[in-house]
Order: C-alpha cells, then sequence, then structure tokens
C-alpha cells in the first residue's frame, strides 16, 4: 500500500506542482496575461487563483478514493509478508 | 480611529469566549496522562481533526491578514490564500502518511526515527520553539487588532488579555481541549465568512465620496502657482482660507497646507490634476505629532469620545460602470466583471519629518482603476513582478516557495497528525481540512474586495478590514465575526503553545537532557513552559504592532520551511541521509532564514525604525535562497559523513 500510495501521492503531486508553478511563473514573467479577461470582465488571475483552489480539493479527493481502493488489497499483501 | 464598544458586542463577544473556555476546561479534565495532554490519546475522529486543522490554520493570519491586505492593495493579498492552500499539497501527498507512522508526540520523533540521536532531538526541538515563537507574534497582533474597535481597549491589552487566557486553556487542557474548540471555531468561521460574503454580494456597490460616517472628502480648484508658492494671501474659492508656503520637509511633496485663518488649523491637500493653471486638490487626512508629544488629526487635537476630532473612515467606489451610482444585487462573477471596470478610492500614506522632530504621516487618496485593483503587482512588496529586472522578481518567487513549503513543515500542523489513529485517519482528515480551508480562501477575495469598498476601513491599520466591514453590514454579526476570530487566536495560540511544550519537555528535557520524567511531572514541565512561551509572544505582540499579520505569518512559514522541510522530505525519500546531515541541515536552515529575516530592510524600517536602504540583504523574503541552502546542507554534510 505504502509504495502504490506513495506513488499515486507523488504523481498527483506532480500535477499540482506543474499548475502553481505555472501560475507562479506566469504572475513573475509575465504578468500582463494575468490582466486578459477570458471571460467576461473576469481576468485570468482570478479565473487561475480560483482553479488552483478547486484543483487542490479535486485532487486530494482523487487521491483519497485511489488509496482507499488499493488499502484493502495491500493491507492483505502485508500481512502475508510478516507471515 | 476612535472605537466605542457597544453592551450587544460585548455581551455576545464575552458569552462566545465564556463556552470556548468551559469547553476547554471540560475537556481538559478528562486528559490527565502525557499521551492525552500532548496527542489527544491518537483518538479524534477524522472528520473532526479535519476540520480541526482548519481551525488551527485559518489564524489570524488568514482572516485578517489577508482580507485586510486585498482590502488595501488588491488581488495581491489573494496570492497568500494560494500559496497558503498550494502548501497543503506537499502536507497530503508527501508528508501526511509517513509523519503518522514515524512519529508519536513530536515532529522530531519523525525525523529521529532512524537514528536515535539526541543531536538531531535537540536541533528539532530548537527549530519548533523557533517557528512556533514566529508564528505566534501575528497571532498576537492579530488579537490586539480585533479587541481594539470591539471592546475599546488600546492594542496592548488586547495581547495581553489573549496571552493570559491562552496560557490558561492550555495549563488547564491539553490537545483534546485545543482539537474539539478548534473544530467548532473552524466550522464557524467558515459558515460566518459565507454569511457575510453573501452579504456583500446581495449588498452590491454603490458609488460614494465618503466613509460610513457621512463626512463627504472635498476638492478644491486652486491657481497653480498658489500651490508651488503659497502665501499667506487670501485665494479666490478659498474664504477665510490661505494657502500655507511649502517650506522646509514640506517642499517637493505632492501636499498643500491650507490654514483655517479663523481657528488656526491646518489641513493637508493632494495634488491631483493640472489644467489650465489650476490645480485640483483632495481633502488628505492626517496624524501630526508635535515636538511635546501632544497629537494633531486633521489639525485638530486628538480626541478620545465620540463626535471629537478623529480619522475618518474610508475605502469607497467614486465609479461605476455606465454611469451608475448603484448596482443592487451582483452575482459571484459579476461581482469582479463591475469592479474591473470602476474606479476605487485607495488610500496611501507618507511620513514628512520636519527639522524641530514634527512627524506628520500625511493619509492620502489614490484613485485607482478596479482592472489595476484585480491584478497583481500592485502592493510594493509584490511591485518588482512588472520590473525588467530578475532581482526584483525574486523577492515574490521566494515567498510563494516558503508558503508552497512551509505548511508541511509548521510544528503545530504536524503534531495534529498524532491526533488520529492511523494513516488512513490523516489522509483523510487532511482532505477535509483541504475542503474547508480551500472555500474559505475563496471567500476571502470577496470579503477583500467587500471591505475595500465597504466605506469602513481605518487608514492607520489595515489588519481590521474584516471586522470592520461585518461592523458595516450590522453590529451583531460584527460580534459574532471578531468573537469567531479571537477564539480562533486563542486556539491557534493554543497550539503553538502546546507545540513548543511538547518540544521542551518531550524533545530538549527527556530526549537530549536524559532527564527521566514520570508522566505527572511531563505534564507539570509543559505547562512551566506555557507559561514562559506564552509571555514571550505577549511581549513580541506588542512590538511587533505595526505590520501586517498575513506578511508576518509569511516569514514564520520561510523559516519553518528553510529549517524542517529539507530533513522531512529527504528523511523520507534518500537512504543516505546521515544523522550529522539532518543537524546540520536543520541548523543552517533555521540561522540562515531567521538572520535574513533580522537583517531585512522590511524588519530594518518596520522593527527597528530605520530606513529600508540599511537592510543588509537584497529583498526581504529569504525562502528562495535558505530552503535550497537547507537541502543542500543536508545533501553535501550527509556524503561526507557516510560510513
Amino acid at each position: 500500500m505504502r509504495t502504490r500510495g506513495g506513488k499515486i501521492g507523488k504523481a498527483l503531486f506532480g500535477v499540482y506542482l506543474l499548475l502553481y508553478g505555472g501560475f507562479v511563473f506566469l504572475n513573475a514573467f509575465a504578468a500582463e496575461t494575468m490582466e486578459t479577461t477570458p471571460l467576461p470582465g473576469v481576468n485570468l488571475a482570478i479565473l487561475y487563483g480560483f482553479g488552483l483552489i478547486l484543483m487542490a480539493f479535486v485532487l486530494a479527493l482523487v487521491y483519497g478514493l485511489l488509496c482507499r481502493h488499493t488499502e484493502e488489497p495491500a493491507a492483505k499483501e502485508e500481512s502475508t509478508d510478516d507471515l | 480611529m476612535i472605537y466605542e464598544p457597544s453592551f450587544v458586542s460585548v455581551a455576545i463577544f464575552s458569552a462566545f469566549v465564556a463556552v470556548t473556555l468551559a469547553i476547554s476546561f471540560y475537556l481538559g479534565s478528562r486528559a490527565k496522562s502525557s499521551q492525552g495532554y500532548f496527542a489527544a490519546h491518537g483518538q479524534i475522529p477524522w472528520f473532526v481533526n479535519g476540520v480541526a486543522f482548519a481551525g488551527d490554520y485559518l489564524s489570524a493570519a488568514s482572516f485578517l491578514g489577508i482580507c485586510g491586505m486585498i482590502a488595501s492593495y488588491g488581488y495581491d493579498g489573494f496570492l497568500y490564500s494560494i500559496g497558503f492552500l498550494a502548501g497543503w499539497m506537499v502536507a497530503l501527498f508527501i508528508i501526511a502518511e509517513p509523519m503518522k507512522r514515524l512519529g508519536k508526540f513530536t515532529f522530531a520523533d519523525a525525523l529521529d526515527a532512524r537514528f536515535q540521536s539526541r543531536g538531531i532531538k535537540l536541533v528539532a526541538g530548537i527549530s519548533t520553539l523557533a517557528v512556533s515563537v514566529f508564528y505566534l507574534i501575528p497571532q498576537m497582533v492579530g488579537a490586539g487588532v480585533l479587541v481594539t474597535p470591539l471592546l475599546g481597549f488600546p492594542h496592548w491589552v488586547g495581547v495581553v488579555l489573549v496571552g493570559v487566557t491562552v496560557i490558561i486553556i492550555v495549563v488547564t487542557a491539553g490537545m483534546v481541549s485545543t482539537t474539539w474548540v478548534q473544530f467548532l471555531k473552524g466550522s464557524l468561521l467558515v459558515v460566518f465568512s459565507l454569511v457575510l460574503t453573501v452579504m456583500i454580494l446581495s449588498r452590491g456597490f454603490e458609488v460614494r465620496d465618503g466613509g460610513i460616517d457621512g463626512h463627504v472628502f472635498q476638492k478644491l480648484l486652486i491657481p497653480d502657482k498658489a500651490a508651488l508658492e503659497g502665501g499667506e494671501q487670501s485665494v479666490e474659492g478659498l474664504s477665510g482660507r490661505s494657502i500655507m508656503p511649502p517650506t522646509g520637509a514640506w517642499k517637493e511633496t505632492q501636499f498643500v497646507r491650507i490654514k483655517d485663518t479663523d481657528t488656526g488649523v491646518v489641513t493637508i491637500w493632494t495634488q491631483r490634476e493640472r489644467h489650465l493653471g489650476m490645480i485640483e486638490l483632495d481633502e488628505a487626512q492626517s496624524i501630526r505629532t508635535l515636538k511635546d508629544g501632544s497629537i494633531l488629526v486633521n489639525g485638530e487635537p486628538k480626541g478620545t469620545k465620540k463626535g471629537e476630532p478623529k480619522l475618518h473612515p474610508v475605502g469607497y467606489i467614486s465609479r461605476l460602470p455606465g454611469g451608475k451610482q448603484k448596482t443592487g444585487p451582483v452575482g459571484l462573477l459579476s461581482f469582479f466583471s463591475i469592479l474591473q471596470s470602476s474606479e476605487v478610492i485607495l488610500w496611501d500614506n507618507k511620513t514628512i519629518t520636519e527639522d524641530d522632530g514634527t512627524k506628520t504621516t500625511v493619509y492620502f487618496q489614490k484613485p485607482t482603476p478596479g482592472s489595476r485593483i484585480l491584478r497583481p503587482g500592485e502592493h510594493p512588496r509584490f511591485r518588482g513582478i512588472r520590473s525588467d529586472r530578475f532581482k526584483d522578481k525574486l523577492n515574490f518567487l521566494s515567498l510563494m516557495l516558503a508558503l508552497f513549503c512551509g505548511t508541511a513543515s509548521l510544528p503545530h500542523i504536524l503534531i495534529r497528525y498524532y491526533t488520529v489513529k492511523d494513516e488512513a485517519s490523516a489522509r483523510k482528515s487532511t482532505i477535509v481540512g483541504i475542503g474547508c480551508i480551500g472555500f474559505f480562501y475563496i471567500l476571502t477575495l470577496y470579503m477583500g474586495l467587500g471591505a475595500m469598498t465597504s466605506g469602513s476601513l481605518d487608514v492607520t491599520d489595515n489588519n481590521m478590514a474584516a471586522p470592520l466591514l461585518a461592523r458595516s453590514m450590522n453590529e451583531l454579526l460584527f460580534a459574532a465575526i471578531s468573537a469567531i476570530a479571537f477564539t480562533t487566536i486563542l486556539g491557534t495560540v493554543s497550539g503553538l503553545i502546546l507545540a513548543s511544550a511538547g518540544a521542551v519537555t518531550h524533545d530538549l528535557m527527556t530526549n537530549v537532557m536524559g532527564m527521566s520524567l514520570n508522566d505527572h511531572e511531563q505534564v507539570r514541565v509543559a505547562k512551566i513552559t506555557s507559561v514562559v512561551v506564552g509571555s514571550i509572544a505577549i511581549v513580541l505582540g506588542i512590538l511587533f504592532e505595526e505590520m501586517n499579520v498575513g506578511y508576518l505569518v509569511g516569514w514564520a512559514f520561510s523559516v519553518a520551511a528553510s529549517a524542517n522541510l529539507p530533513a522531512l522530505v529527504m528523511i523520507l525519500f534518500w537512504k543516505g541521509v546521515t544523522r550529522q546531515g539532518v543537524i546540520a541541515a536543520i541548523t543552517v536552515g533555521m540561522t540562515s532564514s531567521l538572520a535574513w529575516i533580522l537583517l531585512s530592510g522590511d524588519t530594518f524600517t518596520k522593527v527597528y525604525g530605520l530606513p529600508a536602504e540599511m537592510g543588509l540583504v537584497p529583498f526581504s523574503q529569504p525562502g528562495i535562497v535558505t530552503i535550497p541552502l537547507g537541502f543542500l546542507t543536508l545533501i553535501i554534510v550527509s556524503l561526507l559523513t557516510r560510513d
């Protein structure tokens, strides 16, 4: 379970790191992009910011669900190893 | 501003605090062993622990600091919300489960699980103390901020009040009660913030020319020459007033002083636009401290009661799209699109010191288009992102890195992993925590911008934006929100003091000094430590009064991330780590980040009262240098000391 859960965790962490890194670097090196308005009157800074917060929760839920699925068989594996 | 306490607010506030204390005492009486005191017997349900995470995390910084920064500068404050939440991804995906697996009481346990080294326990214990004390400062400053408008007390009374109450809570209770109290407050904070946001949206926007006290900020049109040269001559349109010549420190500023010839009262105005030999002036506000220590507010002796001279509340929209005067209720997205095409009067300030030592702080209007308010880079500390020089962008990058890495390194968050029964519960409670915290952070943008346009802001202290916004809605909401925020601070401070007490008792005394303490003695030492740390926090809370609490928390994150994260991550993912490597990484990370902060321009101005240019480091946020330094130290020392 540790390996599987750990792998899922690292993969999801990678996804979030890319999203967060993209946000930080856009702000730092192309700040004017953040002023564009993909939705009428609502700029990218707000949409990307809200998106990051929502994605954090979605990824956390996905992680929780995937770990739950792997928990039972993995627990059995561990107990077999112990024997 | 002058704050008059109302009976209803004080009654609600006192009732709320009394109930919190009662719960603490009741639950505290059930946790007598050290396992119960430090880790709540590991039996807190995961959902409760998750909301308690939110209670612990959504401290003064989130509620007061972020809302205040957004209210004063716009979007930039929201960058903290984003960074604070992003940090939870590190906590959930990388740290949560191994932490639970390796430790028992403290973060040092987890670090030391492989080595059983007294050196690691020592540095980890000291780093826990350093981070906790740093994190305590903004909480205490926030406490003072809340008490001032609510009870009418000076700032320091609020700090002492919180300090003493928390010491009582921690000494009588422990982790069980802290957790349940945090659960209660975490839920209430999110629910009441939602109520506040719904009220902001249903109130919509309205064009004003002053704050909620009814004062209308005036405009004047005077000849250009009069503004430049002054003179005691009367100017047309200014009957009974004359323009003072711009002498001494007032030369080369954008300010014009106008004297009432009957009363002698001097008011200050800001030059705005020049056209056809005339210049438009906006009314400014000022606090003038004379040589003898007496204070003039807007030219008159400072008052203490309602109706006497005081600074006027500010923060309002001067122009809405389509020339409208009022919008009526707005939606979740139209809230931003309307603001984007409006103009808001923000306020800036400048201090002028004259040759005789008289100091005048002028608060002046800064009409700002909504499109600028809703973009990053307006706050002085983030302006660098619009610069062409790479060096100017480093402060921003450094802060965002520290926020990302800091959460998972905070001792008072890490100890919460020991209050649940297993790794799955640790994971589930983190997910619940992320849900609550993320939802709250989305609300901060509405609350901050709502406060910015509420006409209730205090120009001298942006930390007060959220409670003052609630007050502009109604007194009951104000009392409830202040009470929740206040008790949230109580809870966060309790958690931090408990983390410090755990570090001293468990890591330093038992494991490093080798003292054998029985269960009862351990709890007693922890309680004595709590009193000492609480007292230190009170003093620091008074010293750092003027700083934005969100900014202060940013520093605490930098110290936590630099000192703790390299060791935590490398122990989990690299087999080559040695005992010496861990000790060196924590020591170097902690001392370098602390030294960087103490030598930064921000500390020079806000704490030492010296010019920012005297700061010895190129930018204020240490993370981008000191976090990699921690990793590098760990790797090099580990390689050198391998068997």
